[in-house]
Parts: structure tokens; C-alpha cells; sequence
């Protein structure tokens, strides 16, 4: 009897171990530029194309870039959880439109709402790359200092916003 | 003369034909082979399965630009790689760093390894003990005078 009890104990562990691989999305690649600057741009505006935004505009405030596209459908998703975060007032969100045309990003935006301050325009997605973008919508918080603090790939729900988002800007708000 | 005069135009003509057909993807075949034994060596984060060199995504494509791009501007095969972990982390590599967190990937299947072998050595050296000795001629000769009383190999 007791000879079957050490290949049980060792398959039951590896069942175990499957079983929790099982549960995790390896779609969730972990961002390496967690703790780190937010990479620089300076990006004409999606509205206006003489006018440009970098991310040094926005040291001293807690802020959301969040990567968008109107060919994006899980964009489409997402909008309506933007819109609300946006008008909740509690972050200021900025768009970044990802290799996008300018009148489509221009026409979501009228059709749909548009929740942000402002979107910048990344036309042939470099911008993207710098900030290890891999599937749209991908979701920033970037802090006082300019420092990438969550990063959220697909689309944000209601139920992250509450969790994740929101206590982490009141958080770094305080600081 | 015309003869003569239409050939070395046809002479031109196709010998400048092939050059302009393969104009952008193989301007430089040394370049172009360097940017894709790196790309084999890469992991596409769209299609997670594929490499960069065979992924068809769009992101496959703008990253195989940046690495052809960097490569154009003298960085070795390290600083790509570099450039592109800075930005996906170690994800992007096929064959992940040597570091804290990654040690029982590199070595797991050899602990198992010795741990299988550890066992299979345990089972065998068990169950030689375990075998009957066999008896030699000497040996039953010497059971045989034990048994009938007789001292004729005493020590």
C-alpha cells in the first residue's frame, strides 16, 4: 500500500500544477516597464495635426493613456466603460489611436463619444512598440513622476475600473 | 548596326529588369539574413506560437522593421534583443535568460531527470539484495559435511 503513496502524492501535485496553469491567460504577458518612466513621445494630436502632446505635459498629474482603435472591435467593447470612467471625473484619460486612419479615428470618435482629453496620433505605431503594445485596447496608469505604474491589456471592465484603476489613482493622487 | 544596336538594348534592358523587381525586401541579402535568423530566435506576441520571421501580424511586420531598422544603424544582435525586452520583457525570447525565477525551467527536467534515476538505482541495489545466492560445488560439498556431522574444513 505504501509504495502507491509517492507516485500519488507527486501526480496529484503535477495535477495540481496543470490545473493552475490551466487558469492563467498566457495572452497576459507581464509588462516590463512597470516601475519605470513612461517611454517619451511627442505625437500630433488626432483633432489637430499641427498640435502635438508628450507625455511630459502630464508630470504632477495621475493620468490614463489608453491605446485605441477604431479596426479594434474589443475597443468597441470598452468604450462605454471609458466614457464613464472619463466622466466620473476622477483620472483625466488621453487616447492614443493606434495605426489608424485619421477620418476613421475622427469618425468613432464622433459616432461613439469621445472620452478623452485628448487622443494622439501613432500612424505607423512606434510609438506603440516603445510601450510594448501587442493587442489593442491596452490600458495605462502612469503616475505623478511620469512612472508606468498598471497596465492593463484587453479591454477594461467595469469590474477592473472599481478594483484596479480607481484605488490605484486615489492612491497615487495622495502621494 | 541596328542589330547590333537592339540587342545591347535588349542586354540592358533585362539585365536592369531583375534589379528593380527585388528592389525593397532584399536591397541587402546579408542585412535581410540577419534580420531573420534574429526573428527565428523571437517570439510573436500576437500569434504566441509563432516566431517573428513567421508571423504574418502586423506587429510581426513593424517589429521585423525596427530589428532591420536598428541593424541598419550598427547595433549588434544583443542590442536588439535588448531594445525589444525593454518593451515585451523576456516573453519575446525563445530561449528565456538564466535568472532567479527562470532557474527551475532550466533545470526542472534535469532534477527530474536525476530523481528518476535515483529511484530506478534504489530498485535495482533492492532487489540484488533481495537474489537467492547460488551455491557452488565447494559450498554444498562444505553444507553436506556440516550436515552429516563431520569436521574436515574447520577454520
Amino acid at each position: 500500500m505504501n509504495r502507491f503513496v509517492l507516485p500519488l502524492a507527486i501526480f496529484a501535485a503535477l495535477v495540481a500544477l496543470l490545473a493552475v496553469g490551466l487558469t492563467l491567460d498566457p495572452r497576459k504577458v507581464p509588462s516590463p516597464l512597470i516601475g519605470k518612466p513612461a517611454p517619451h513621445f511627442e505625437l500630433p494630436l488626432l483633432q489637430e495635426a499641427k498640435q502635438t502632446f508628450t507625455e511630459r505635459d502630464m508630470l504632477g498629474k495621475v493620468w490614463i493613456l489608453n491605446v485605441w482603435a477604431s479596426w479594434c472591435v474589443s475597443c468597441r467593447e470598452e468604450h462605454p466603460v471609458l466614457l464613464e470612467l472619463a466622466a466620473s471625473g476622477a483620472v483625466p484619460v488621453y487616447g492614443l489611436n493606434y495605426k489608424d486612419k485619421r477620418e476613421d479615428g475622427l469618425a468613432w470618435l464622433k459616432g461613439m463619444g469621445d472620452p478623452y482629453k485628448v487622443s494622439i496620433f501613432d500612424f505607423d505605431g512606434k510609438v506603440g512598440i516603445d510601450y510594448g503594445v501587442y493587442g489593442v485596447p491596452e490600458t495605462y496608469v502612469i503616475d505623478k513622476l511620469g512612472v508606468v505604474r498598471y497596465k492593463c491589456i484587453g479591454p477594461l471592465t467595469p469590474q477592473i475600473v472599481k478594483e484596479k484603476v480607481l484605488p490605484l489613482v486615489q492612491e497615487l493622487s495622495r502621494a | 548596326m541596328l542589330r547590333l544596336l537592339a540587342l545591347l538594348l535588349l542586354a540592358i534592358a533585362t539585365a536592369a529588369a531583375p534589379a528593380k523587381e527585388a528592389a525593397p525586401a532584399a536591397q541587402d541579402p546579408v542585412l535581410e539574413k540577419r534580420v531573420m535568423t534574429l526573428a527565428e530566435e523571437l517570439r510573436c506576441l500576437v500569434c504566441q506560437n509563432q516566431t517573428l520571421a513567421d508571423s504574418n501580424a502586423p506587429l510581426a511586420e513593424d517589429l521585423r522593421n525596427q530589428i532591420r531598422e536598428r541593424m541598419r544603424e550598427g547595433n549588434s544582435d544583443a542590442q536588439v534583443v535588448e531594445y525589444l525586452v525593454a518593451r515585451y520583457g523576456d516573453f519575446v525570447l525563445y530561449r528565456p535568460p538564466l535568472k532567479a525565477t527562470t532557474v527551475l525551467l532550466w533545470f526542472g527536467p534535469l532534477l527530474l531527470l536525476a530523481a528518476g534515476f535515483a529511484v530506478l538505482l534504489r530498485r535495482l541495489l533492492r532487489r540484488r539484495s533481495m537474489e537467492v545466492a547460488e551455491m557452488t560445488a565447494a559450498d554444498r560439498k562444505r553444507a553436506a559435511e556440516l550436515l552429516a556431522g563431520t569436521q574436515g574444513e574447520r577454520r
